[in-house]
């Protein structure tokens, strides 16, 4: 396992949001981390991270994770793509990608081979870009590096039917290099990319299996993540 | 026409002192998030120690000196005081403004409440007309002086990888840290340099006003702020702006109004564009 979270709490601003989390994350492959909104999906990514107090354990390729702090997991390879992109809005892309570069030999081949566009907009503020542009643009810099695990926030959130299936092609390929701990809402992105999924509920794990298993079963779904979810194809 | 040009140089040489202490203030409160009540430390410290040598040695080393000890200062303050209160912002504002008034104690114990003479460069004290105006020679050290580290500045944000680290850190320095980048070490280096900064204006400022007392610090510091906000937090640009704005309204305002409308002016000046534009007027970018 690249992975293991055990027994994850976090309290934020007095609601006990995660009571008790648990679950492992293969060295391949993707796994999704599903549940309803304001489930506590980021909040367990930005735990693992480092970013927000927790207590538990979380063990990162062998090594205790909780309590170091966030940039020496991501320098052991532990990559982050948040929820809202987070690209720098007043730097270049060109400067975006180069603050990304920790390794001697940054993959920049791999970057603009899945990302064109990023390389022909080099010189564009990050924030003038496109939501889709940004995602490429967030995904971009972790790829730059060597990387044992990615965790990926809700990256087709808020993009149109065509940039989404292009976003999961560019995931697909990234996955064939990398494990994914990936946090998504459609669905049918979920089942296309992720053998495994691990639903949250109520601060706890309520369901861990293979995606098929889920998303076989019209009444789990509906039961696990409401109604509200989205089955569009990408 | 001669009086304007006299008042407008006059008030560029204020700008410029207010620009040099500004700057750094500005730049650790965009990167670190910290509202530092001791800047006005690190720059009286660099004037009693540009002061010093100055006096007890030679003219020349005063401004390195006096920019070392303001970095000096600046990075202990950062490393002992600062570091450990990250997560409790106000019991970090109140130990700056502690500090702060610590500084103005000892400072007064060494050398006394009053006002020291500061010795400068003989060119200082000759005019030069501009316009037909005699303009004193020591406005065109400080404004020489910022002028050179406004382009210095932009300069280090735009061209090094600390730069890159500084400008992506005030837009959102957790992502910073989500990238693998320390950035303590960034908030360091901005406070090392807000310090060095500052040193430089306490030199200058000792040269300009012809004299240094312990309070010069605070004095100064008030108005730095005003024209961090009025510049936008984080933004040198901004400042630079903001601080020419705010050094030739007062100056204008006190020739022509009565005295101590040109304070007034100032402040009113913040009311206005924090009403206008709440983020100041460059808003929260750095360059
Ligand atoms: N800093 C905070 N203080 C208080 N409550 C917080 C804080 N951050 C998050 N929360 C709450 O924690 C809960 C979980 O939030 P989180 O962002 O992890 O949900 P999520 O599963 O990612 O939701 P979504 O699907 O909408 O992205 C929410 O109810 C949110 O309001
Ligand atoms: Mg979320």
């Amino acid at each position: 396992m690249i992975l293991s979270v055990h027994d994850l709490s976090v309290t934020l601003g007095g609601s006990h949001i995660l009571q008790g989390v648990s679950f492992d994350v293969p060295p391949t492959g993707i796994t999704a981390l599903l549940g309803r909104n304001g489930v506590g999906k980021t909040t367990t990514l930005r735990a693992v991270l480092g970013e927000i107090p927790a207590t538990g354990s979380v063990d990162f390729g062998g090594v205790p994770a909780l309590g170091r702090p966030t940039h020496r997991l991501v320098r052991d390879g532990l990559g982050y793509v948040p929820e809202d992109r987070c690209v720098f809005a007043g730097l270049t892309v060109a400067e975006n990608l180069r603050l990304a570069v920790r390794s001697q030999d940054p993959d920049f081949r791999t970057v603009f081979g899945l990302f064109p566009e990023l390389k022909q907009r080099s010189d564009q503020s990050a924030g003038t870009l496109s939501g889709g542009q940004q995602q490429m643009l967030a995904l971009a810099r972790v790829l730059l590096n060597p990387q044992r695990l990615l965790l990926i926030d809700e990256p087709t959130k808020g993009l149109a039917p065509a940039v989404i299936s292009a976003v999961a092609a560019a995931l697909e390929r990234m996955a064939e290099r990398v494990p994914m701990l990936l946090v998504e809402q459609n669905l049918a992105v979920v089942r296309r990319l992720a053998r495994d999924a691990v639903v949250l509920a109520a601060g706890r794990v309520a369901w861990h299996g293979p995606t098929e298993e889920l998303l076989g079963d019209p009444a789990r779904t509906r039961d696990l993540l409401g109604v509200g979810s989205t089955v569009r194809r990408p | 026409m001669s009086t304007v040009v006299l008042l407008t140089l006059t008030g560029l040489g204020l700008a410029a002192l207010y620009f040099l202490i500004a700057s750094g203030l500005s730049l650790v409160f965009g990167l670190a998030g910290v509202l530092n009540f001791a800047h006005g430390l690190f720059l009286s410290v660099g004037a009693y120690a540009g002061w010093f040598v100055a006096t007890h040695w030679a003219l020349g080393p005063a401004i390195p000196v006096g920019v070392a000890a303001g970095a000096a200062t600046g990075a202990l303050v950062e490393l002992v005081v600062i570091r450990p209160l990250y997560r409790r912002p106000t019991e970090q504002v109140l130990a700056t403004v502690g500090l702060s008034l610590a500084g103005v104690a000892l400072l007064q114990s060494i050398w006394g409440a009053d006002p020291r003479s500061y010795p400068r460069p003989a060119w200082t004290a000759h005019t030069t007309g501009v316009l037909g105006a005699q303009v004193p020679d020591d406005r065109f050290l400080l404004i020489g002086a910022a002028v050179l580290v406004l382009a210095a500045l932009l300069a280090f944000l735009r061209w090094t990888r600390y730069g890159l680290i500084i400008r992506a850190g005030v837009e959102n320095r957790a992502m910073v840290s989500a990238l693998g980048i320390d950035v303590r070490a960034a908030f360091t280096l901005v406070f090392t340099l807000g310090g060095a900064l500052a040193g430089a204006a306490g030199v200058l400022g000792g040269m300009y006003f012809g004299s240094v007392s312990p309070g010069q610090g605070a004095g100064l510091l008030i108005f730095a702020f005003i024209v961090v906000v009025i510049g936008g937090l984080g933004s040198v640009t901004g400042c630079a702006v903001a601080a020419v704005a705010v050094g030739l309204l007062q100056q204008f305002v006190n020739y022509y109004g009565t005295s101590g409308a040109g304070d007034v002016s100032v402040v009113a000046l913040l009311a206005v564009v924090l009403l206008l534009r709440p983020g100041g007027v460059a808003g929260k970018v750095t360059a």
